[in-house]
């Protein structure tokens, strides 16, 4: 994974090349943003609007609710924003409806200090720049580990004989917690675990769900399993009620979303006794597979095709200064960045080791969404040992079937 | 009054309702006849921070000729309401035919998800609506009977379960009825177990959405009882205290029956309401246990992809069950609007 | 109010005042423990090892020196510009309730006065009109509005919100006029009043009980409105729950749930002062209107 390793040498070169884009050198046109709101977003859009001037005009609009609008934001002509700032799932709306424009030609003219791997490439055509990386991994307590005698987990089985012995050991009552909400949250860790086992979800080459096989079966025991370790709450479980478990010192493993490491490695909500003992380490494999059983993330920006090629470039400019180096060490902890400029800290580690041990990323396929739902919608039933796994996995296709019926993708 | 002065009294509001409500409802049913155009899958090899994968993408531009030749889609009839994630008709009867028992039927219907959210939304409706009633008309009856100076401050306290913003008020009751939670430490301490917990069982999910749900509404209620006790008329109620009858057989026998129309007015809202309940349902991160019709459409049109043919149709699905659940008030209102004619 | 027939058995007395107080407890409980907690942390107010924490405070003793802060008051209002949000909300809010009004009110008298059985069906079909989801009606707007370029901006919201309230409010007022009765205007209308002028001088004056209370009703549907205002508005004529809500953060992003629970307890605060003030019109309003159904 090569990622590890040019974001680590790129701090060096953050003391180059810093008063390079202070003036963006634009003559005209206007930018608007759309993305979501939190620190990291929050900076690159602070950044870009240093390019407004007597001409230019840099605005914003950052909102949790971005997904909803965006698609029919970019689809009026002109569209009402230039940039739409998305990660792996929500560019794929834009992509199918061709929304979003390719940007190798503004790359070639302006994209000096944007490094390959940032670049995210559709049929040879770049249309997004990525700026940001994310995944769930884990997230052990080392003194319970210790307590219990058991050796940090590097596999989901081990995971399980893990927390089983904190169990047994009466250590803890419910030593797992994971993002086990019924919807987005539960079909994303289903998608992780499937992935880890290295199979497909669609049968090559179509629109058809392939995952009602062993390695569904495989992924939907596994995360029983997990889910038995769990406080029996576990179908409201979202990042914010582990992290409160996580802090509260009532959890020793956990599979959770490396944005949230910062915020729990801080002093706020937690004891030293706790964050001290907090160690960072790859996603756990599954069922002998080789990489680990999680999907990366990437936030990027992408580029509306229904404006004026000037306010394009100007976009593209104000966003690569919204990214240079400066922005990105003056908040280094907002986000694990994918720009130049940035130094891994505690908190990235294990996004870092996650991505290093091969994990792939989150798939761009266009009906990938309506799979997802499915999931999300349809496996709690199995998780509530009301139904077999065979039935939840085919009442997932049959849902997915539904609604991909609906969007035109099977017939 | 003339058709002429009529028009224009009424033009502003219609207007208003026509453009924002009536064409979007007209233009939400015709979307639910169609469904998008088959979509053009090309193989193509993406790249990005974490190395190049062979994936499925839409042709973009081959997809666009299609669209633009037909914006609206394929027409699909009423294909969109009886597939899967609605009606599910061909499922049903498949059901029916390799039917074992009545019952392993029935656990067919509900694993199919339009009826899972039904079957919870009608249970919330006829639970809630008696209850909001009761527990409104008890309130005002209650208060109407406190001193003066209590009054001002009780119908204040009584409002605020309806003034707190739905999506925060749950929240924070959804931390307050954890197991951790103040009121769910004090419910295992009632019931003596501590591992009590409200959000794992679906039982206990439903009485905590119905429980919440009266809650929340009873103010509602209260306050348009209490201003109808207000002109409960003295001399008849005097007249029946002459007569004997006691504090009961007073409120039986005149206060309620005064207070009918009352009960229709909040009996419509309600019932209205309570079928569109969806708040509760993400507030307590309820999905697992129940869903409801608005929170079919909610996820419908906020997933990845806004599924927008699936949701118009739950849409309409939603409006004819309110139609059906408003008849028998709605008959009622039309004896009355005649009398009042004649 | 001393009459006969309020008086009442000592037994029952006890009783219903338990009731109330009981009723008072359970209506307020949840508020008071909030506005309790929003001076804590959210170790505390949200606490998963104890939840007497939020009593005493002790996370917050830890991390602030003090049972007390004011950490969230100036996290939501000072760092966040929550009076921004707070002043859009008033603007969408004023207009959505006076435009509301002027509309319910020519409408529902038109309805109350009309006997033709179009009126009826007219009643029948806002009822209608009422079941559609708001959050279908939001999605098939956003479209056009983009391509009309009135998206984002607060008048757009507020006629929105005006619409989406008709018909809650046409059956109201049209309640409400029922029971005014119809010798006051048409005995205007014989002095050689047209409609309209009977309505102005006539009706006008009477109407204010049942206007404010259905005013109320309308107030709070838009000040609490999230699905319109949350898809409808740009960032920066954002309203107060959308705002709110965006302090509660997502699955990747950690957000401050104790801003938004400062929040809340402010912007519940207007309301309070709202409920104090037309308390006696909320109630005299209704008695006036909705009592004949």
């Amino acid at each position: 994974m090569n990622f590890f390793k040019t974001t680590a040498a790129s701090a060096a070169i953050v003391l180059i090349g810093s008063t390079a884009y202070a003036d963006c050198g634009l003559s005209g046109g206007n930018v608007n943003i759309l993305g979501n709101e939190f620190g990291a977003i929050q900076a690159l859009v602070a950044g870009a609007k240093e390019c407004a001037n007597g001409s230019v005009t840099v605005e914003s609009n950052l909102t949790t609710e971005h997904r909803d609008i965006q698609v029919a934001a970019m689809t009026a002509n002109p569209a009402q924003y230039t940039a739409a700032i998305v990660a792996n799932s929500s560019i794929v709306p834009l992509l199918n409806e061709g929304l979003v424009r390719p940007l190798d030609d503004l790359i070639a003219k302006h994209g000096a200090g944007i490094k390959k791997n940032q670049m995210i490439s559709i049929d040879g055509k770049v249309m997004a720049i990525a700026f940001m990386a994310n995944a769930q991994h884990l997230f052990v307590r080392q003194d319970i580990l210790d307590q219990a005698g058991v050796a940090v987990p590097t596999s989901y089985e081990e995971v399980v004989t893990a927390g089983q012995a904190i169990k047994d050991a009466g250590i803890m009552e419910h030593p797992f917690a994971m993002n086990s909400k019924t919807g987005w949250n539960l079909g994303e860790e289903f998608v992780n675990m499937y992935i880890g086992t290295g199979a497909d979800f669609f049968k090559p080459g179509t629109a058809e769900p392939a995952i009602n096989n062993e390695s569904g079966v495989l992924a939907l025991n596994t995360l029983k399993a997990l889910a038995d370790l769990s406080n029996p709450d576990f179908l409201t479980f979202d990042s914010n009620a582990t992290q409160a478990l996580w802090e509260a010192g009532d959890v020793a493993i956990g599979q959770l979303w490396g944005s949230r490491a910062t915020g729990m490695l801080d002093d706020e909500g937690s004891n030293e006794a706790i964050v001290s003992n907090t160690i960072l380490v790859s996603a756990p494999t599954v069922g002998g597979g080789e990489t680990p059983a999680s999907t990366l993330w990437w936030d990027g920006f992408t580029i509306a095709t229904n404006i004026s090629d000037e306010d394009a470039e100007a976009t593209f400019v104000a966003m690569v200064n919204g990214m240079r180096p400066e922005v990105v060490a003056a908040n280094n902890d907002e986000a694990v960045w994918l720009a130049d400029g940035f130094t891994p800290g505690p908190a990235a580690a294990g996004v870092f080791a996650t991505a290093s041990g091969g994990a792939r990323p989150y798939p761009m396929i266009p009906f990938m969404g309506l799979l997802h739902s499915a999931l999300g919608d349809e496996l709690s039933d199995f998780l509530q040992g009301n139904e077999s796994a065979e039935q939840a996995l085919s009442d997932v296709e049959a849902a997915y079937t539904a609604a991909a019926k609906e969007q035109g993708f099977l017939q | 009054m003339p058709h002429r002065t009529f028009f224009w009294f009424i033009l502003p509001s219609l207007a208003a309702m026509f453009l924002f409500i009536a064409l979007p409802i007209v233009s939400v049913a015709f979307q639910s006849l169609y469904i998008e155009h088959e979509q053009v899958l090309i193989e193509v090899e993406n790249c990005g921070p974490f190395g190049c994968e062979n994936e499925t993408v839409v042709d973009a531009e081959a997809s666009a000729a299609i669209r633009d030749a037909e914006p609206l889609g394929r027409f699909n009839g009423l294909g969109t309401y009886f597939d899967r994630g609605h009606l599910a008709a061909a499922e049903i009867s498949e059901a029916w035919a390799s039917r074992d028992s009545f019952g392993g039927f029935m656990s067919e219907v509900m694993n199919l998800p339009f009826y899972r959210a039904l079957v919870f939304t009608l249970t919330y409706t006829f639970v809630c609506t008696p209850l909001i009633i009761l527990l409104g008309l008890a309130i005002a009856l209650g208060v109407n009977g406190l001193p003066k100076m209590l009054k001002g401050p009780t119908i204040f306290v009584s409002l605020l379960p309806m003034i707190i913003t739905p999506l925060i008020g749950s929240l924070i009751l959804f931390w307050m009825i954890d197991a951790e939670g103040v009121i769910g430490k004090t419910l295992q301490v009632l019931f003596d177990d501590p591992k009590l917990s409200l959000k794992a069982s679906s039982t206990l999910t439903w009485i905590t959405l119905i429980v919440y749900g009266v809650w929340s509404s009873a103010p509602f209620a209260f306050v348009v009882f209490y201003a109808g006790l207000q002109t409960v008329p003295e001399d008849t109620l005097e007249a029946a205290m002459v007569d004997g009858a006691s504090r009961w057989e007073r409120v039986r026998y005149v206060v309620v029956p005064h207070l009918m129309p009352l009960v229709v007015f909040i009996t419509l809202i309600q019932l209205m309401d309570n079928f569109r309940v969806f708040e509760p349902i993400v507030g307590f991160s309820a999905s697992a246990n129940a869903t409801s019709l608005s929170y079919i459409i909610f996820a419908d049109l906020r997933g990845d992809i806004a599924r927008f043919n699936s949701a118009a149709a739950t849409s309409m699905l939603t409006i004819i069950g309110v139609s059906i659940l408003l008849t028998p008030v709605l008959i009622r209102t039309w004896r009355d609007f005649n009398r009042k004619g004649a | 109010m001393a009459s006969l027939a309020q008086k009442r058995s000592p037994a029952l007395a006890v009783l219903a005042t338990s009731f109330v107080i009981l009723w008072v407890v359970v209506a307020s409980f949840p508020f008071l423990w909030t506005l309790w907690g929003s001076f804590k942390v959210q170790g505390d107010f949200f606490s998963k090892a104890d939840w007497t924490n939020a009593l005493w405070g002790t996370r917050t003793i830890l991390e602030t020196g003090d049972a007390f802060t004011n950490q969230a008051y100036s996290g939501a209002w000072i760092d966040q510009e929550f009076w921004r949000a707070t002043l859009n909300t008033f603007t969408v809010v004023f207009f959505t309730v006076i435009i509301s009004l002027t509309f319910g009110t020519l409408g529902g008298y038109a309805l109350a006065r009309s006997g033709f059985r179009y009126a009826f069906w007219l009643l029948m079909i806002a009822l209608v009109f009422r079941a559609m989801p708001h959050i279908t009606l939001v999605s098939g707007y956003l479209l056009p509005f983009f391509e009309w370029n009135v998206w984002g901006h607060l008048p757009t919201s507020i006629i929105v919100l005006v619409a989406i309230n008709q018909p809650f409010t046409l059956w109201m007022l049209h309640s409400f006029f029922l029971n005014i009765p119809k010798d006051l205007d048409e005995s205007a209308m014989v002095d050689g009043c047209t409609r309209f002028q009977a309505f102005r001088y006539v009706i006008i004056p009477v109407m204010w009980p049942g206007v404010i209370t259905t005013g109320l009703f309308s107030f709070l549907l838009a000040y609490n409105d999230f699905a319109v205002t949350a898809m409808l508005l740009s960032q920066e004529n954002q309203t107060m729950v959308p705002k709110i809500a965006s302090f509660l953060g997502s699955t990747f992003e950690e957000g401050n749930v104790m801003f938004a629970v400062a929040a809340v307890v402010s912007a519940t605060a207007p309301l309070f002062v709202l409920i104090l003030f037309f308390q006696r019109q909320i109630v005299s309003g209704l008695t006036a209107g909705a009592v004949k159904g």
